[in-house]
């Protein structure tokens, strides 16, 4: 109950600090602002690259056709080989029927020529729609089918998979490295805006240390402080985020370039990037303050 | 009963300066005792160990049992909330009234509201200032701010309070004010140390006299007197 109450004051003398001392302040609050603003626009980048990736690995499968006079003893033989590739998520056998299906559902065209046709006289091949683990292996992979007997043509998006997929990996790995980078320029940013409010009080500090204040209760404040200018930092940013990615989003009606290349969805996607931001901002903001007070703790 | 013990204290500073070297002393409980001497005989940093505001070289402090220099930094919160301290410069905070004041210590302790007023209140009223409660320290008198001050030190009920030149900042008539308020206190069965340079104060409370000269105890007389042969 005790430490609630000095917990409940705190939390009063933290809100009474940021506005006594607002221009200060606000400096701090800019500070997280500007990063965090940075911060979601390389957020939501390298998550929607990782999309794309995602997507591209989901897209892409090699297709194996079977040779037209395999048996289906030979088939059986054709499926435990692709087993023991590795690097395989999922083996899906379209058997020729089920093309031919698929296909007359597609076109009135295609109907009408199809429907003529016997099941004994269906030109197409069997199939094995394989799907890998790691796009960027793809290439060996469908070298690998390639070699199994009884397989005829093997297909796949080569060579535009491979650049593409090393493209966005390098885009991703280089808006993390953004990310972190301003992460921590901002908490030094903050440590000295935050360092130059406590300066001003330094004789409030002075005093709560010889009237008993342990050093716990002299920090709390100023975290709170910390907590508090986060919060407030993180408000523009996200109503950036949510109102500027729905724009983009309905701007480009959710795809770019490409078919491939597709945004991710807006909701709850916005809200998530949000979170993320709201929760840097906060933890920013009380790190740097924690780093700011404990150099007049001394004692 | 013996309240506060040194045991052959030395304080060098880092610089070299031996503030106090070799000092015992001890003070009874419900002691009013001064603590004079020239500038630079050891008296501020005699009682900054007593706070723990500085550690001794060597030699032993206690103050109710406890050993002041052995405590850890991160624990002398503990001792400072049993003392009370008052100030030349009383430390008051501007934006705060008399009873904020006051009152500021006792929230970081926890209390409740009620316990806070009660605490608060009392502790004006035994300085006098109990209808003063709501001025802000720029519209106090100097004599008034140095007993805001002294509320705010024994609002917690110490055994203990410590006062470094509690009247150096104000003029005679004022001093004696915060001495009576002192005085007072004391009565009511706190041990109290003042360090002073006021001769006429001294002279006129008759109380425990201790002089110290280059970091030692000169003379420590029972209703002693500031005489200016005395000095030096």
């Amino acid at each position: 109950m005790k430490n609630v109450r000095i917990l409940g004051r705190n939390f009063r003398d933290g809100f009474k600090n940021v506005f006594r001392n607002f221009s200060l302040s606000f400096a701090s609050i800019s500070c997280i602002t500007i990063t965090l603003l940075v911060v979601a626009v390389a957020l939501i980048g390298s998550l929607n690259v990782e999309n794309f990736t995602k997507l591209i690995s989901d897209d892409f499968t090699i297709v194996a056709f079977v040779k037209n006079d395999a048996s289906t003893e030979d088939e059986e033989k054709i499926e435990a080989k692709l087993n023991k590739i590795g690097n395989i998520e999922s083996i899906t056998f379209v058997s020729k029927a089920d093309t031919k299906k698929e296909m007359m559902e597609s076109s009135e065209t295609f109907k009408g020529i199809m429907s003529a046709w016997e099941e004994e006289e269906n030109p197409l091949s069997d199939a094995y729609q394989i799907k890998v683990k790691d796009i960027e292996k793809i290439e060996k992979t469908a070298e690998k089918v390639k070699n199994i007997d009884n397989i005829e043509i093997v297909k796949y998006g080569e060579g535009m998979v491979d650049s593409m997929v090393s493209i966005f990996d390098l885009i991703k790995k280089v808006l993390i490295v953004i990310v972190i980078a301003l992460v921590i320029v901002t908490a030094f940013l903050i440590v000295n805006t935050i360092k130059i409010t406590i300066f001003s009080r330094q004789k409030e500090i002075e005093i709560k240390r010889l009237v008993g204040a342990s050093n716990f209760s002299i920090k709390q404040p100023f975290v709170i402080e910390g907590l508090i200018i986060g919060l407030l930092g993180s408000i523009v940013p996200i109503i950036a985020t949510i109102y500027g990615y729905n724009y983009l989003y309905n701007y480009t009606g959710g795809v770019i370039f490409s078919q491939f290349i597709r945004l991710i969805k807006p909701f709850p996607f916005v809200f998530y990037a949000s979170v993320v931001l709201l929760v840097i901002g906060v933890v920013v903001g009380m790190i740097g303050s924690n780093r700011a007070v404990k150099k007049y703790l001394k004692i | 009963m013996d309240f506060i013990i040194l045991k052959d204290v030395t304080k060098t500073y880092p610089t070299g300066v031996t503030a106090v070297s070799g000092l015992d002393l001890t003070i009874k409980k419900g002691d009013f005792a001064f603590i004079i001497g020239a500038s630079g005989s050891g008296k501020s940093t005699l009682i900054k160990m007593l706070y723990r505001e500085e550690k001794p070289t060597s030699g032993e402090i206690l103050i109710g049992g406890v050993r002041v220099e052995k405590l850890k930094n991160r624990k002398v919160y503990k001792l400072r909330r049993k003392l009370g301290i008052v100030f030349q410069d009383f430390k008051l905070l501007p934006k705060l009234t008399a009873y904020e004041n006051v009152a500021f210590a006792l929230e970081m302790y926890g209390l409740t509201k009620d316990e806070i007023r009660d605490k608060t209140l009392k502790a004006l009223d035994l300085v006098g200032l109990k209808d003063k409660a709501k001025s802000f320290p720029d519209e106090l008198s100097g004599g008034e701010q140095q007993r805001v001050s002294i509320a705010r030190a024994i609002v917690n009920s110490p055994k203990l309070l410590i006062c470094d030149e509690p009247t150096g900042n104000l003029d005679p008539e004022m001093s004696m004010e915060v001495m009576k308020a002192l005085e007072v206190i004391n009565e009511l069965g706190t041990t109290i140390l003042v360090v002073t340079h006021d001769r006429d104060i001294v002279n006129k409370m008759k109380k425990r006299v201790i002089k110290l000269d280059q970091g030692r105890v000169v003379t420590d007389s029972e209703k002693g007197t500031y005489t200016v042969n005395e000095k030096r």
